[in-house]
């Protein structure tokens, strides 16, 4: 990081200069942060200025950045360019332990809290003053009560993590920040996890802690958030930073639009839709994660033949399990499933080889952890989940010559580059990959086609091809479920759109007449109208 | 059964738990930091082996008990730095590491010897002596507490006291200071404790020092105290009970105490049973006491009896980047 | 994420072994030139004593035998993504069920006695892995942890038989009957003298089926398409529709049946009874075997006949070389294992860097493929 200490530490051209919430002086200010994986640039050149006591939210799709870019003011990641300025000083932030020092504190997306230890020995961890702890946890016990008071965060220090509530936990998150001096919180993703009620105590807790004079920068996808409690909010997009705004001048419609972008909509050809009875018929169904969380709360949805049904929501809303749990992967904790009227058990371990023999198939949005083993060639990974079906040997064998020829014909049939069936499934690119679990999926005798993020780190060349397929797909006479978070690719694909968030179905819309704002609007939970115009 | 009986098996008893002991309480301090450690027996055995043979060059126990403490340290970093720094299977690093001082231990001793891997019989001061409480004579004619502590507790090497300070001493250090905090968050949520500021691998490291050093002090307990000097494979798999033990215990020091006393006082049944009846159950096959320690583990490991869930983070190695 | 470049097959499954066993090799050269001795001169009496004529020979492949079996057990549950080290305890569990159809059918003949032996050793040592296999599916026991136990749960349960159960009422010794020459398997010397005294038998010959076996089970059939599913990405698998639980049992059954057959080499070929601790530690060399031989019955089969020549010719270096006992073979093994097994990550990295600058076209290809990576 090149730290040149920047003295104009207030440049005219920054938005967000314009007004503060109390127009005191910068807390925060990135210049030209930039950060690659590998070849992947996280963040591009990001500006951000955040005002001392204030309220800053950032805004973004999944992927736009954020986090990253959090993550290196929180010195978790180093950045590869750019200066970070605390309180007007430059620093090079290079661990957790420096920003700390420097009074930033986290509370991550996924609580960083160990289960089996009680409050008190969470908060202190890393905080200790001295060897022996005794000292330590009174002077602790005695924060933590005044602490608690202070910002209506109580919490009992003796309990163990695991014995109290994901609401709880969190403050324990943001106990430990304030605990180690924190006077800048960075909040990720803060009510992903919490019930409303829970929500709104937060909300009051971020309140009071402004009026204390602490900054905090809230990162979310919720509209509604932002415009309920922030001062001011930064907008990102595909790792750049797009605007830096006070909210009281602008409104969830500004935002969204921001938010996705004024994408060329890709256009796909497509006739009207020939729709036949109801193919997919899913009733009541509910899923609860490991941890107890309700994921998908009482969803009913039908997919009739020849239709494309689109469920659009930000990521996280419960898609992934719903997606999962029709497919027989996870066990609903209750509901049905029926294919052409016959219900289908998808419970028990080999429960998608079930959903498979009625005809479901299944694309799963994440193609490296579920859809593909990527050390197998490329013919091994076309018969994934077919594998004892009698067109590739009869009895124990495998019949590789017909799996390989088959494979052979997919490869041709579905352009696959490069065309080599012996190939490690890892050599080949996003959307040579993705390619290969549709032409596995689509290329048989199927009444349901569930589709989960098609075009996910698929160049724009595969995207517009996987599109086509999945409109054949329809207008072969397929019932076909299609979850993303892409906007564009709902909208183009669908004839009807399911919209989905904090595990329900809030509302539906028509692709031809909803506009990308309301739909943007209802992803965020606002306005949860049942028509969209 | 007599009292002679009952004090002579409560001896043995403590005598045969020391080296489980402080086994199970080295691998407590690796597991606990997220190191699974199935190479207890093999850092037991280098040490055995190298404080023998330094006792029988120097004729100085001391110099052998550092000696022996020294080889299981550096055996440990050999482990550490495949588990840890390289990120390698800690199951296959154990492997590796017990079946190189198998091997190592024997054809040293051999090489420098010339006793069929045997290291000399050491006496004197070669070998630690037992320790006779004070007043351990003038007391034992006092009722019931004098025979105790004149033939119970008192007359042991000074590795089985060791042994046994090391228990509160490691409860201490595991629950009042920060090291132990550290250790037992990163054992559980590496990530917490990197995101807390803290280094994840120089805990670890610093936590299989002390996994060395205790081991180190079992294995030397073999060769230079009970025994007086080294043999082929003299631990005896007794790395592995000791490692029943700790899951036994599930990690925790002071049941580890009372689990590795179980398991020593069945030693000491199974040596003193051979071949003796037992009032209406008939003859109890050694074996079957032999196999208890772990049929036990695999009984409490399946949940049958409460359940055995180690540190969460154990046997993974710490990636930081996604 | 950093982006990894994967290195090409003949790389992985040839030249990182060979880097490996060269690093062994060279760190016990030099153990033994410590001590004052010629490695070089080492190495050719275990080369001479392994292969140089027929007793020597037959050792080696008597050896190799054993090797193959444990070889296999350890690597068909590996392809599964189980470590199973219990293939000690397997093996000398199922020294039972060949001892008692060893001894029930010993008056007829060797080739009807033979097959059931077969049989009863993967029964009994099918058995014996096929517990820790359910506690793992069913109750979530690691599977390493209760394979260890179960190697030492089997030691004291064979000591009993052979003590109380199976020792014949006259003997001292803790073994079983002898097996009547009409049941036990023919040494290959009975057909080809130029194996001498050595222990080679027909074994070999499962051995060698055994490998062409294992072969057609983990690529071509549905099974092992399953278990390398199941090994490689469980929630493939389980998307897939594959019942993981139901595959990790069968794994370690084979595994362990696998595991079983050294029993019938060594009971019914070799020692023609039951004795105590038959198995060595064939059980650990085949968890080195099958890492060198990248769980591949090729690689296995050679890795077998590489540390069978070790051991035969171990014994052969400690007669010519006294300083030099024949734990050295041990030592050797150890190392391989660390360095094939546990420090994988020692050479890897570098070489796949240094494969990456080399081949433009790789890179271009992982950029590519990186670009379009989803942040998670």
């Amino acid at each position: 990081m090149a730290g040149s200490p920047d003295t104009h530490s207030q440049r005219p051209d920054t938005p967000a200069a314009a007004t503060g919430a109390s127009g005191g002086p910068w807390a925060i200010e990135l210049e030209k942060i930039s950060k690659s994986f590998g070849p992947v640039r996280a963040n591009k050149d990001i500006d951000l200025n955040v005002r001392r006591g204030s309220i800053h939210g950032i805004v973004g799709e999944n992927g736009a950045g954020k986090s990253t870019l959090m993550s290196i003011l929180y010195g978790f990641y180093t950045a590869d360019s750019g200066t970070i300025k605390v309180n007007g000083k430059a620093h090079t932030i290079t661990d957790s332990r420096h920003a700390l020092a420097l009074g930033i504190g986290m509370v991550h997306q996924h609580f960083m809290l160990v289960d089996n230890m009680t409050v008190l020995d969470n908060v202190v961890l890393g905080a200790e003053r001295s060897a022996l702890l005794s000292r330590t946890l009174d002077r602790a016990r005695a924060e933590l009560i005044k602490l608690g008071k202070e910002y209506s965060l109580e919490v009992d220090p003796d309990a163990l993590i695991e014995n109290i509530s994901v609401g709880q936990q969190q403050r324990v998150e943001i106990l430990k920040a304030l605990f180690r001096g924190a006077d800048t919180l960075i909040l990720d993703e803060p009510t992903g996890v919490l019930t409303p009620a829970e929500a709104d105590h937060l909300f009051r807790v971020l309140e009071t802690l402004r009026t204390e004079g602490k900054t905090v920068i809230l990162i979310t996808h919720k509209l509604r958030e932002i415009m309920a409690i922030t001062d001011s909010v930064s907008v990102m997009r595909a790792g750049e930073m797009v605007k830096t705004l006070p909210t009281s001048e602008t409104d969830p419609e500004q935002l969204a639009e921001l938010m996705v972008g004024r994408r060329v909509l890709l256009r796909v050809e497509k006739q009207p839709p020939n729709v036949g009875d109801v193919v997919l018929e899913v009733a009541n169904l509910s899923v609860t994660d490991r941890q107890g969380v309700a994921r998908v709360k009482n969803v009913s949805l039908s997919v009739r033949s020849g239709e494309i049904v689109g469920i659009a929501g930000v990521s996280g809303n419960g898609q992934s399990e719903l997606l999962e749990a029709i497919s027989g992967i996870i066990d609903p904790s209750s509901g049905t499933i029926a294919i052409g009227g016959v219900p289908l058990d998808i419970r028990g371990d080999d429960g998608a080889a079930r959903a498979r023999k009625a005809g479901l198939a299944h694309v799963p949005e994440d193609r490296h952890r579920m859809g593909l083993v990527t050390n197998f060639e490329e013919w091994e990974n076309s018969i994934l989940g077919y594998e004892t079906y009698p067109a590739y040997g009869k009895g124990m064998m495998l019949d590789i010559a017909a799996a390989r020829a088959e494979a052979q014909k997919r490869i041709e049939m579905f352009d696959i580059r490069p065309a080599d069936i012996g190939l490690q499934t890892a050599n080949f690119s996003g959307g040579n990959q993705q390619k290969i679990v549709l032409a596995r999926e689509m290329d048989r005798d199927l009444k349901v086609l569930i589709v989960g993020q098609p075009t996910r780190g698929v160049d724009i060349g595969a995207i517009e091809f996987i599109h086509k397929q999945i409109i054949a797909m329809r207008d072969a006479g397929k019932a076909v479920l299609l979850v993303s978070v892409e906007l564009d690719e709902i909208r183009s694909l669908s004839d009807r759109i399911l919209v989905m968030f904090d595990g329900e179905i809030v509302g539906e819309a028509d692709p031809e007449t909803a506009s990308e704002s309301a739909l943007g609007m209802m992803m965020a939970g606002i306005g949860q109208t049942e028509t969209a115009q | 059964m007599d009292l002679e009986l009952i004090l002579s098996m409560a001896n043995a008893t403590l005598r045969l738990a020391t080296p489980l002991l402080l086994a199970a309480l080295a691998g407590l301090y690796s597991e606990r930091s997220g190191i699974f450690d199935i190479g207890l027996e093999g850092k037991m055995l280098a040490a055995a082996f190298a404080a023998a043979a330094t006792a029988a060059v120097t004729g100085s126990a001391w110099l052998g008990l550092f000696a022996g403490v020294a080889v299981s340290i550096m055996t440990t970093m050999v482990q550490g730095f495949a588990s840890i720094t390289l990120k390698g299977n800690q199951m296959i690093a154990g492997v590796a590491v017990t079946m190189l001082a198998a091997g190592l231990t024997t054809f040293l001793g051999q090489t420098w010897f010339g006793q069929g891997g045997r290291t000399p019989q050491l006496s004197g001061d070669a070998r630690f002596e037992r320790i006779i409480l004070p007043y351990a004579n003038e007391l034992s004619g006092v009722p019931i507490v004098g025979p105790i502590y004149a033939w119970v507790l008192s007359g042991h090497y000074i590795l089985v006291y060791i042994a046994f300070l090391a228990v509160p001493a490691t409860a201490f250090v595991l629950y009042r200071t920060r090291f132990g905090l550290r250790l037992r968050a990163v054992g559980e949520n590496p990530k917490a404790v990197d995101t807390a500021g803290i280094s994840v691998t120089f805990q670890r490291y610093q936590a299989i020092f002390i996994t060395g050093i205790l081991a180190g002090l079992s294995g030397a307990y073999f060769s230079i105290a009970q025994g007086a000097g080294f043999g082929n494979e003299m631990t005896a798999g007794k790395g592995y009970v000791a490692l029943a033990a700790l899951i036994f215990s599930k990690w925790r020091p002071v049941p580890v105490m009372f689990t590795c006393l179980l398991f020593g006082f069945l030693d000491a049944l199974q040596i003193r049973m051979q071949s003796t009846e037992l009032p209406l159950i008939g003859e109890v096959p050694v074996q079957a006491i032999q196999a208890l320690p772990y049929v036990l583990t695999v009984v409490l490991l399946a949940g049958f009896i409460g359940r055995a869930v180690g540190p969460k983070a154990g046997g993974v190695p710490y990636v930081k980047e996604r | 994420m950093s982006a990894r470049h994967p290195l090409p097959r003949w790389m992985d499954i040839v030249l990182l072994p060979a880097i490996n066993l060269i690093m062994a090799f060279t760190i016990s050269g030099l153990v033994v030139l410590m001590i004052g001795e010629s490695p070089l001169e080492a190495i050719s009496i275990i080369l001479y004593g392994a292969f140089g004529y027929g007793d020597g020979f037959g050792y080696t492949l008597y050896y190799a035998t054993n090797f193959v079996f444990t070889g296999l057990a350890f690597a068909i549950a590996a392809h599964a993504g189980l470590f199973n080290i219990g293939g000690n305890g397997q093996a000398y569990v199922a020294g039972l069920g060949v001892i008692i159809v060893a001894l029930a059918l010993d008056q007829t003949h060797w080739l009807l006695a033979m097959p059931i032996a077969i049989v009863a050793a993967g029964i009994f040592g099918g058995a014996w892995a096929l517990i820790p296999g359910y506690l793992q599916a069913k109750r979530g026991s690691h599977v390493v942890i209760t394979t260890i136990m179960f190697n030492f749960i089997a030691a004291a349960l064979m000591v009993y038989m052979l003590n109380r159960v199976l020792k014949p009422a006259s003997s001292q010794a803790p073994q079983s009957e002898t097996i009547d020459v009409a049941g036990r398997v023919p040494q290959l010397r009975e057909f080809i003298p130029f194996f001498g005294y050595s222990p080679v038998n027909l074994t070999i010959v499962l051995a060698i089926a055994a490998l062409v076996a294992a072969y057609f089970l983990i690529w071509r059939t549905k099974l092992g398409y399953q278990l390398r599913t199941l090994g490689q990405n469980s929630v493939a698998s389980r998307y897939a529709g594959m019942s993981n639980s139901k595959l990790i049992m069968i794994a370690m059954t084979i595994s362990g049946a696998c595991a079983g057959m050294v029993a019938v080499n060594e009971v019914m070929g070799v020692q023609n009874r039951l004795v105590l601790d038959f198995v060595a530690d064939a059980g650990f060399v085949g968890i080195a075997v099958a890492l060198i031989g990248r769980n591949h019955p090729i690689g296995i089969g050679l890795a077998a006949v590489l540390f069978g020549a070790l051991y035969q010719g171990g014994q052969e270096l400690q007669f010519s070389m006294p300083t030099v006992t024949v734990e050295m073979i041990e030592v050797i093994q150890a190392l391989i294992i660390l360095f094939t097994g546990a420090m994988e990550g020692l050479f890897r990295p570098a070489l796949e860097r240094s494969y990456a600058l080399l081949s433009f076209e790789q890179n271009a290809e992982a950029t590519r493929r990186a670009t379009v990576e989803p942040e998670s």
